[in-house]
């Protein structure tokens, strides 16, 4: 029981440092690595509690998917250069800071709210109307539970995230004019009949080849 | 306190037990991999160091060892050097739950087909660090189409595994391998065997997928500003990986340790060299892919991954979901 209250420890001190530094670095590319590592220690403190297939889950879509597309974002859109500029002593009147100052704001009134009300339930198991086994891997009690009784809701959640990915793909498309794309059918199709003509050529005179 | 450090020595024990062979594997498997190619070619490919060159690895790791590491100035100096650390770190760790026999795995955990995924999918961060880190173009252009590449032919992979999944009815490698006893699943799910086998080779930067490294274009990719034994580091770590995606391959379709047939002399040779056997037949075809098929375009690879394999891969899975429903063949009921 020591181990395995050391290395909670140890896990939960490295989730906690590295959310602070997320905030706190000043490199943006650092900070993305630092939510990545706070992703890790978050799913190994899952994978100690016994929820192996959560803490997994957790690393494969978080760590192996999420965070790499915020890694590309950040390095590619130099953020670094654009928050000196917010927070540079002469600032323009821009409307950043007072938006922003106004969600954190609220995000931290929610968060006292949340605090507040949050107690732990030492019965929470007894409690609970669903009937949890200790017999069958947790990969399967989320199975079982999952696509029957709550089959409804994890379809809309399913339906609401690819409203989601759509709408981002409609907004940010734009067709551009004079892209030349590769058409396989029609390279293969080409007969020679297409590709080789017999121009009669009048002296001195040239022949348009396009027409 | 006594048996925590019992626990801690056998454990350390075995996992010095799985490690080194691995390591000593990798560096044949280059030789091998370097030979295969030759062959191909008509060349001799490494010969002279030791009988058949066997040794030529160790020459290179010699000389890799006392070449001076050269750190760019402008580079972020800690990332830099964390980089290949973990590129190795992350090869290494997923050998943890292959299982090389009945019993004979160092983690059996419930989820190790997951484990082997996530590790696998963590793969991409030694690259970006590494290319992001150098601060220079081509590494940067390497590390980008590296990231883009490996994010997009996970999920092809990962919707093979699940087309695997459906046919066993559990995440862990052991009860994947005992699942085929009867039939390894690279019969009924063959296009989904090339396919991964496909995928594998974008997932682990092999020709023709190696545009991260494409040195006509790149130099050398997210590699370039390095020297020395993080250079070689980077291509063991490279290397562990394929050898890795090897024993995927062979766990999730050709039977793990299973014999091909249950009859003496088959059955009497021990698991392990069974999927050593398998792991080394894989591994030729990756270094004979190498060695015959040209590079492929960037926006070919792409098309090649979203628009062909996942739609392809995904109604695989309501084709074998079907099958299984119909004829009542669902496991774990």
């Amino acid at each position: 029981m020591i181990a395995h209250s050391v290395f909670f420890y140890i896990f939960s001190l490295i989730a906690i440092v590295s959310a602070v530094m997320v905030t706190v670095s000043k490199n943006t590319v650092h900070s993305v690595f630092f939510l990545i590592l706070d992703f890790i220690s978050i799913s190994c403190l899952f994978i100690m509690i016994g929820a192996e297939f959560l803490g997994m889950i957790m690393l494969i879509v978080y760590v192996g998917a999420v965070a790499v597309l915020f890694l590309f974002v950040v390095m590619m859109l130099n953020v670094a250069e654009q928050k000196g500029q917010w927070f540079s002593s002469r600032w323009d009147g821009g409307t950043h800071i007072p938006v922003g100052l106004l969600v954190s704001l609220i995000i931290f009134f929610e968060l006292i709210i949340v605090i507040g009300g949050w107690k732990y339930k030492p019965d929470l198991l007894n409690s609970l109307s669903i009937n949890i086994s200790t017999e069958v891997t947790n990969t399967r009690s989320i199975g079982n539970v999952l696509y029957t009784d709550f089959i409804l809701l994890f379809q809309i959640s399913g339906m609401i995230l690819l409203v989601a990915m759509i709408g981002a793909i409609v907004l940010t498309y734009r067709e551009r004019a004079g892209v030349k794309r590769q058409s396989y059918v029609k390279q293969i199709s080409r007969e020679r009949d297409e590709g080789v003509h017999l121009v009669e050529a009048e002296r001195n005179k040239g022949v348009k080849i396009d027409a | 306190m006594d048996s925590y450090f019992s626990i801690l020595f056998s454990e350390v024990y075995k996992i010095l037990f799985l490690l080194v062979p691995v390591l000593v594997s990798v560096a044949m498997i280059v030789w091998l991999d370097r030979r295969v190619w030759a062959f191909v070619q008509k060349r001799r490919g490494p010969n002279v160091v030791g009988p058949f060159g066997l040794f030529q690895s160790l020459a290179d790791a010699l000389k890799y060892i006392f070449k001076e590491i050269i750190i760019p100035a402008s580079s972020n100096k800690l990332v830099f050097v964390l980089a290949p650390v973990v590129t190795m770190t992350l090869a290494l760790i997923s050998w943890a739950v292959i299982p090389f026999g009945e019993d004979f795995v160092l983690a059996d955990i419930n989820v190790g087909i997951l484990y082997l995924f996530a590790v696998s999918s963590l793969g991409v961060y030694g690259i970006i660090m590494g290319g992001w880190a150098s601060n220079s173009k081509y590494p940067f252009l390497g590390a980008i189409r590296s990231a883009a590449q490996m994010v997009s032919y996970e999920v092809s992979i990962g919707v093979i595994i699940i087309n695997v999944l459906l046919c066993v009815g559990s995440l862990n490698l052991s009860d994947i391998v005992m699942a085929q006893q009867n039939l390894w699943f690279v019969i009924p799910l063959f296009p989904m065997f090339v396919i991964f086998f496909i995928s594998a080779l974008a997932e682990t930067n092999r020709p023709p997928f190696d545009l991260p490294e494409a040195e006509a274009e790149l130099v050398a990719g997210y590699q370039t500003e390095y020297s020395g034994m993080m250079y070689a580091m980077f291509w063991l770590g490279e290397y562990a990986n394929i050898l890795l995606m090897c024993a995927m391959g062979a766990v999730l379709f050709l039977g793990g340790w299973l014999s091909p047939i249950d009859i003496f002399p088959f059955n009497a040779i021990p698991g392990p060299f069974w999927l050593i056997f398998k792991i080394l037949f894989l591994f030729i075809l990756f270094a004979l892919v190498k060695a015959t098929v040209p590079r492929y375009r960037y926006d070919q690879l792409m098309k090649l991954g979203w628009k062909i394999f996942l739609p392809f891969s995904l109604f695989y899975v309501v084709l074998t979901s079907s099958f299984l429903l119909y004829f009542d063949l669902l496991p774990g009921k």
